[in-house]
């Protein structure tokens, strides 16, 4: 994930805000003003992500519902196993921030229903000037069961 | 918030949802920008995934688990949080969080978390920092 501009605005802290159940969803609604975010809000960036394959775009087929019932796209089938976050500086309404991602570890874990197989993604989000504001860690994890991997 | 309005094994225990709604869901999913339809959409989970049915982002249950942290220390004094999924979260499930500080140090206050279903199964553990002052 490469996002070049990604824009904390007031309206969507507050749409997120609402989702995640804050009680004082709209503190802050107002864009004078420099409210902080929500710990997780960086997930938004998503939005701004051009290339984000969980989001429907014109003229790209959707792997979701709707004359039938879908079906599973390529490379998926994985399940987001762990999170983190390192705040370096408060995410404030009014900022503009870009974020550049890379692979991190792999490991594997062995049981009897099969092996797992995780995979780490670090983004680390900047803001204007190039200052780090927020590193995350994805941690995703693919099953791969007993019976493939004798294959 | 300073080191002495905190002391190590305090804990507060905060209810994040009860009745989580398959619309709430989908509010995250807006929010977030992350419409997978394994969260939002009845048939292609039950159908395509072989899922029970559509369940929550761990995102969700992990922005909520977060409120627990910051809604004690405040928002601007949070400096970690990481999280493991441990158990998906269903529609209707009544999700309860703990945050309990077990270090006090180098004006670091830190955390355990974890989040427990109506049933007491652990969804989601980790750990969360902030700063405090002396």
């Amino acid at each position: 994930m490469t996002v070049q501009r990604f824009p904390i605005e007031a309206g969507q802290v507050l749409v997120f805000r609402r989702a995640l159940g804050h009680a004082d969803a709209e503190r802050g609604a107002d864009t004078s003003s420099d409210a902080l975010v929500p710990a997780t809000f960086v997930q938004a960036s998503a939005h701004f992500d051009p290339d984000y394959i969980l989001r429907p775009r014109p003229g790209t087929p959707w792997f979701g519902s709707g004359r039938d019932a879908g079906s599973v796209p390529a490379g998926g089938g994985g399940l987001h196993a762990e999170q983190h976050y390192e705040f370096h500086q408060p995410v404030r309404v009014g900022m503009v921030l870009s974020a550049t991602e890379r692979k991190g570890r792999t490991w594997q874990k062995t049981g009897r229903s099969g092996t797992l197989q995780f995979s780490e993604w670090i983004t680390e989000y900047v803001d204007a000037d190039g200052l780090p504001v927020v590193t995350a860690t994805s941690v995703g994890v693919q099953q791969q069961h007993t019976t493939e991997a004798a294959r | 918030m300073t080191a002495a309005a905190l002391e190590i094994g305090s804990s507060r225990t905060v209810v994040l949802v009860d009745g989580l709604t398959r619309t709430r869901i989908v509010q995250y999913a807006g929010a977030s920008g992350d419409f997978n339809p394994l969260h939002t959409d009845e048939t292609y989970a039950k159908e395509v995934a072989k899922s029970p049915g559509v369940f929550a982002h761990g995102m969700l249950t992990m922005g909520m688990a977060a409120r627990a942290v910051t809604d004690w220390i405040g928002e601007e004094q949070l400096t970690g949080i990481g999280v493991r999924f441990t158990s998906q979260v269903w529609p209707g499930d009544k999700l309860t969080a703990t945050v309990t500080v077990t270090d006090l140090s180098d004006g670091q206050a830190r955390f355990e978390l974890t989040t427990t279903n109506q049933d007491g199964v652990v969804v989601l553990a980790g750990t969360a920092s902030g700063r405090v002052e002396a």
